[in-house]
Formats: structure tokens, sequence, C-alpha cells
């Protein structure tokens, strides 16, 4: 899967085409208001969003999505609070329409109570894989319909919020191991959950190391180094690679605070507040998922890891097993019909490397 | 139904991942979920994603927009004068010529640069338009021309591997039918045209030169036009009108239509302002003056109030037609028989198996048909050869036959010849004999006489 990422950044400012000659204009044309028109088509129909929070109960996933969209997003009470350990993990996906100032959008938030909270954690990350997969390929069935609708309902997962378990020491193998694999399939944003626990310090040591384990396990997050395409993205997005992961903080429930009315959470020694960027990095996450990274990860989703999958899925029936009369699927040159055999001695090579793989 | 089975099976076995049953049970229910709870959520706060048209809007002026024109028209109606007026620039195009024998497309793209906005502009010109005597193939070029961008954009989508967002959008997203100012009615070339692209490409026809007209005429051309049109059944292009901050200037530029344009990149002096202007000894005609042409309602509406919709159109509309159109001459339907949805894998993969068996059979025959011929030729080979047997044994005799006879001739010629020497022989001893006597007789008569 690795070579395949290495695609090109997904909105090059410089389309591969003959190269033109710039001209002059010498007054008004009136180009610019195309981008007005796009403004208003794109407020017509209104903008998707889907965001996947995963990591073990109780580590504050379902409040962290109704602080940062400021609502109760989970009809009823979060799953996991008081209810007994799911046997096995599900995936609980709820979609709200938000609207602001004109803005519609269409949010999607996909939770997965009892991750990591068997005893045998062994491949618990298949059913989210799955379900990310599941996504792609329905999207992928409705492209290639012949009669395609105008607007292909997206549900792919374009950001997954991976939460991190505040122990102050490094990546668990749970985590990295999910990490792994996650980060093949879509963009992930680790953050440290409840980091009301740590300390200043703490937080920065423990950071410290998890971008060391991070960059040990080749395990690359979002933003992802290679698609940044000029210099004020990487300047930008430098920034953020090395606050990440954030630190934070949810809660839903507001308390007075000098005066001003604030989200926080209470506790004997003190309130923290989770908008405020002394006590916790919230503002952070806030700002990367909505207010400036929305689009970058809409389109990394669609342009690279969609396409990712599509070239697998197609790719899918040199694989196969193949019967008798199967035939390769790239087209055959032209020239004297080429008999099974040249397959057959393919597909000869491969079980005898299969072999070979047995013996070791 | 065994290979939606068994597709399914493989997507399950080789993604790295198995979906066990509780989960797509829950997947079915959470499925149902999503529909029921797709409801409004209010906020108590302020998010900020009211900034993700902007977002949108930075990721569009990163990547540049893209815009193609086809202008078709009669050669020397205006068409270059046009487009040069309308995007105040000079693209540097040299006057064509009017004899080409057949229509041709000319392409030419330009960068250009508005405050922060990149437009990559082509121009696709019909070189040699009206032009022939014979005008019946003239459009076929121009639909060739389409079809050709739709195709390419088609192949690019179909590959495994592609770059859809690095790809140079050539297909044609408006095209400018240049209609003559004859003041009467549309010619035939012109319908004709007209009809055959309506379905492939947005048509926005314009009166060229339309300072030729007066304004009483010009009325009563365009409803003359109109009516025409509407009554051939031509689609032109309609400015959309179901966005409350557009629809009442579109719907009112509709009724406008066909725009009279006018096209100059002179300037004239009018007042203390130089302007662009045709002058003539009569007076000047204006092209940025609403009474003079229609050239600024144009400009609007092409450039700074559709241009967004029409390159929306060309792609949800007369792309995927061509794209439906295409894949079903192919072959491929949505729906297999008994009403079950199909897919394009496995339509292609019936087919290619139907092709593969077709191969094959005819690989065979071609292989009876090669066996068969080289047996004729080798019985015909073997005829040849036994003849030829013959015919050498044949000879053989013949000359043998020949060789006894001489032999023959030649023992009795032997023959001959001896018995001649010995008559030889002897009649010379007799002649000696005699000779010697009658010599001697001689030299007794010699004797004597002394």
């Amino acid at each position: 899967m690795d070579p395949l990422r290495q695609s090109p950044s997904p909105c090059s400012s410089r389309p591969s085409s003959p190269k033109t000659p710039p001209c002059e204009i010498h007054g008004y044309v009136g180009i610019e208001d195309v981008l007005d028109q796009l403004k208003i088509k794109a407020m017509k129909m209104g903008f998707e969003f889907n965001i996947m929070v995963v990591g073990q109960s109780g580590l504050g996933k379902s409040t962290m999505v109704s602080t940062l969209f400021k609502s109760k997003v989970w009809k009823c009470t979060p799953p996991g609070l008081g209810m007994p350990i799911p046997q096995t993990l599900q995936l609980k996906s709820v979609t709200h329409v938000v609207e602001e100032k004109g803005v519609k959008l269409k949010l999607t938030v996909t939770d997965t109570p009892g991750f990591g909270d068997q005893i045998n954690n062994d491949k618990c990350w298949d059913p989210i894989l799955g379900y990310i997969n599941e996504q792609y390929e329905r999207y992928l069935q409705e492209e290639i319909l012949i009669t395609r609708q105008r607007h292909i309902p997206d549900t792919r997962v374009h950001c997954c919020v991976y939460f991190v378990p505040p122990t102050g020491h490094c990546l668990r193998p749970l985590d990295i191991e999910l990490l792994q694999r996650l980060c093949r399939t879509v963009n992930v944003v680790p953050v440290i959950a409840r980091a009301d626990s740590l300390t200043l310090e703490e937080r920065e040591a423990f950071r410290r190391r998890i971008q060391h384990n991070l960059r040990t396990h080749c395990i690359e997050v979002y933003p992802q180094k290679c698609f940044d395409e000029d210099i004020n993205d990487r300047i930008l997005n430098s920034k953020i690679r090395d606050r990440i992961p954030f630190a934070v903080v949810g809660s839903d429930q507001e308390y007075l605070v000098n005066g001003r009315c604030v989200l926080g959470r209470k506790t004997k020694w003190g309130i923290i507040e989770v908008e405020n960027m002394a006590h916790c990095e919230f503002l952070l996450l806030r700002d990367l998922l909505i207010r400036s990274h929305l689009q970058d990860l809409k389109d990394i989703t669609h342009n690279v890891h969609y396409e990712n999958y599509r070239v697998c899925r197609l790719n899918e029936s040199h694989v196969l097993p193949r019967g008798p009369c199967w035939v390769n699927l790239a087209p055959t040159p032209p020239g004297p019909p080429v008999a099974p055999g040249p397959s057959k001695v393919c597909r000869q090579a491969r079980e005898d490397s299969d072999d070979e793989e047995d013996d070791y | 139904m065994t290979s939606e089975v068994a597709r399914h099976l493989l997507f399950q076995s080789h993604m790295p991942t198995k979906t066990t049953c509780p989960s797509s049970q829950v997947s079915d229910d959470e499925q149902k979920q999503k529909r029921e709870n797709t409801r409004s959520l209010t906020m108590s706060g302020h998010v900020g994603f009211e900034s993700l048209p902007d977002q949108l809007v930075n990721r569009s002026i990163q990547q540049g927009f893209c815009f193609n024109i086809l202008c078709v028209g009669e050669t020397g109606i205006g068409k270059s004068t046009l487009i040069d007026t309308l995007f105040n620039t000079n693209f540097a195009d040299h006057e064509s010529s009017h004899f080409f024998p057949h229509v041709r497309l000319k392409a030419q793209t330009y960068e250009l640069h508005e405050s922060n906005v990149r437009l990559k502009l082509t121009i696709v010109n019909t070189v040699g338009f009206g032009d022939q005597i014979n005008k019946e193939e003239s459009y076929q070029p121009v639909v060739d021309y389409i079809d050709a961008q739709f195709e390419a954009y088609l192949q690019e989508e179909l590959k495994i591997k592609r770059s859809l967002f690095n790809y140079h959008d050539s297909r044609i997203h408006v095209c400018l039918y240049f209609i003559s100012p004859t003041g009467h009615s549309l010619k035939t070339l012109d319908l004709l045209t007209m009809k055959s692209l309506d379905s492939k490409v947005n048509i926005i026809p314009v009166i060229a030169k339309a300072d030729i007209i007066s304004k009483a005429e010009l009325q009563k051309f365009k409803i003359k036009l109109m009516s025409e049109l509407v009554s051939s059944g031509v689609q032109i292009y309609q400015f959309p009108t179901d966005d409350e901050t557009i629809a009442k200037i579109n719907a009112s530029m509709n009724g406008h239509l066909p725009f009279a344009v006018v096209g100059s990149m002179d300037e004239v002096k009018i007042g203390n302002k130089m302007v662009k202007a045709r002058q003539y000894p009569w007076g000047v005609v204006q092209v940025e003056n609403e009474n003079h042409s229609d050239f600024v309602k144009l400009r609007e509406m092409l450039i700074c109030t559709n241009m967004e919709d029409l390159r929306e159109q060309t792609h949800t509309r007369h792309y995927e037609l061509y794209r439906r159109c295409k894949l079903e001459e192919m072959g491929f339907t949505d729906v297999g028989p008994e009403n079950k949805p199909l897919s394009l894998q496995e339509t292609y993969e019936a087919k290619r198996h139907e092709f593969y068996g077709e191969r094959q059979r005819k690989e065979e025959e071609m292989k009876q048909m090669f066996v068969q011929r080289v047996k004729e030729k080798e019985a015909i080979l073997k005829e040849a050869e036994r003849e030829l047997q013959a015919k050498f044994e044949h000879l053989k005799r013949v000359h043998q036959e020949e060789r006894m006879k001489l032999e023959e001739k030649r023992r009795l010629l032997e023959e001959e010849i001896i018995a001649f020497s010995k008559k030889k022989a002897t009649s010379e001893i007799y002649q000696n004999q005699s000779y010697m006597a009658s010599g001697s007789n001689l030299k007794k008569d010699k004797d004597r006489k002394k």
C-alpha cells in the first residue's frame, strides 16, 4: 500500500497541461466574480462532513464531539455510560444537519463503543476498517453506475480522531497497531484525551514521546507531510505537526468564571476551562477540524485515500485464483493470440512463491 | 447471483479486514437509524464552520479555473475580435483564409490573471466554416471535436490509476454561435449545426456585427430567430433562474437572447474618455454602450454571473449524457435480466468471457483451415511428383530406344566401312599389280622404240 501513497498532492496548483502563454488583461473583465458564483452554489448545495471517534471507553469521546459542535449530538445518553460493556465492537453513527450563518452542514459522527475493552483485543480494528472500506465501496458503486446521481452522497469518513489514554508514558501496542492500519486508509488526528490529569510538563514530555513513537513506526498522521504543496502550507502545517497530538479536555457544561459563562469541568481544586489555551488545546483541535482544514480533509480523502481504495479494488481480479477461461485484466497487445500459456506460467510462479513462503 | 456472492466474499477476504456478523447487522440498523436521525441540530454557540465556503474558494483559487469556449461561425464574422474584446486582451490571432477545403478546429490555450484568480482559457475556433461550396460536411468536425473531448475525459475517469484533480479539462463549456446579421432569418447551415450541437454543449447564439442592423430591424430579427429556434426544437442555453440572488437578472437576460454584439479593440475618444468603439463617417458605435450593443450583457452573463453554472451543466448534464450513451453502446447496463442490479464489473467480465470464447473458437477454426490447406497442397504436390516421375520414365525409355537404334546404325556403318576398306585394299593391290604390269610393258615399249 505504501508505494501507492506517493500520489501527487491532491490540490496541485499547477495542473499538468501544455505550456500556456500568460496574457495581459487591459481592463475589467470580471473573472473574479466566479468566486462568488462558486460560493453561492456551494451554499445552496450544502456541505457534508463525516467524522469518526475511536478510543477506549471512558476517554470522553462522546463528550468531545458534543463540545466540538456545541450541541447534544447523541440523542440519548452517550453510549458506554452506565451500560454494560458490549461484547463486540459496535459502530454507532448519527447524522445531523447543522446550520450557521446560512451555511448548511450535514454532519455524521461515528462512535466506536467497546473498542479495546475486551480482554483479548486482537483484530479489534477489523470492524473499524471494515466500516471505512464499506463507505468507500458504497461511493465506488455509485460512481460506476451508468446513470449516476447528480450529487453522489458522500458517506466516506473524512477524519478519524483517535483518543490516546493519558498514561504519560508512550503509545501502547494497541495504539500503534491501530494507528498503523488506520493511517493508510483515512486521515487520523490523534489527541491526548482527558488531558486534565497531566500537568503541563508531563503533557509536553508525553507529546514528544508520542511524536517519537509515531516517527519510529512510520505512522503518518494528518496533516501528512507529503501533501504539502507550497511553502505557506508547509509552514502552517509544520506548526500544527509540532503540536500534534493535542491535549484536549471536553465538556458540555457551563460554569461562571470571572463573570463569563464558559464550558468547563468543575473540580475541587478549580475549574478547567475548555476554551482556554492555557488550560488545554481544544481550540487548536476545533480550528484544525472545522475552521481551517475541513475542506483539505475532504480533498485528501477523495483524492488520495479513495483513489487508493479504488485502485486496489479494480485490480483485485489479478489476485483471484484463475479458472480455465480467465483472462488478464490488462488489454492484450495486438498480434498473434496469446494462448493461456503465459498466464498459467504466472500462476505457476505465484504458486511456487507461495510454496516457498510456506517453507519459510 | 453467484458472481455477486463471489464478489462480496472476495472483498471480505482481500481487504485486510473481516466484517464480523454482528457489526454488519448493526450497520444495517445504523443505516436505518441514520435515515431517521437526520434532523436539525441547534448549536448553543459559535462553532465556526461558516468559513467553509471560504475554504472551498481558497482551494479553487489555488487550483485555478478552467474555461473552454467554442466559437462557431463563418470566416470573417468577428469571432476572434469578439473574444479579444470579451477578455480585454489581444490574443494574437491572424486572419484566416477563406479557401480551406474542410472545416478544421483550432484550439489555443491562454492563462489570464485577474486579482488573485487564475483562469486557464481555451478558445476553439472553427476555421473555414461556411466557406465550402458543398457545406454538407461542415458541422461534423465540430461535433466530432466535442465528442473527442468528452471521450478523453471518460477515458481518464475509467482508468484504474487516474489523476482527475490534475487533469486539464478540455471539455467545451459553452458554444458561442455567431449568426450572420442578414436581418431575415437563420440560414439552413445554422439550423442544422445548432440542432446537432444542442444536446452536447451549452449554446449561446449571438448576432455578430450587429452595427449593421438598425434598432427596429434588430427587434424583429431577434423575434424571428427565437421563434425559428423554438419551432425547430433547438435547445439553447437558458440562464438559470433557480437561485434567488440571480434569478431576476437571468430571467430578464433570457428575454434578450440572442445578444446582438459588436466587437472592437480599437479605442476612440468620446468626451474625455477612451472607449472601445468602431468609428464610421456617420458616427461611432461604442462597444460597451448598452444602447449600441448587447456586449456588456453578454460579458455579464457569460463571465460574471454564469461561468460556474456553465461548467456545472457541462459536467452534470452533457458529459453524463455522453457517458451514459457511450457505456450503453458498449453493452453495459445497470439492470440485468430479472431486474436485478448488475454491476459494471460483472457485465464487463461476462463480456470478456464471451469475447474470449469467441476468440478461442476462431482460433480453432483457423487451425482447422490451415491443416486442411496443408493437406490439399501436399496432395497436389504429390500428384505433380508422380506425374514428373512418369514423364521421366517415359523419356528414359524413349532415349534408350533411340540409343539402341543408333548403335545398330553404327554397327551397320562400321561393317560397311570395313567391307569398303577391304574392297579398297584389294582393288589397290590389283591396281598396283596392273600398274606394274603396264609399267613394264611401257618400259618394254620405250626400249623398243629406242
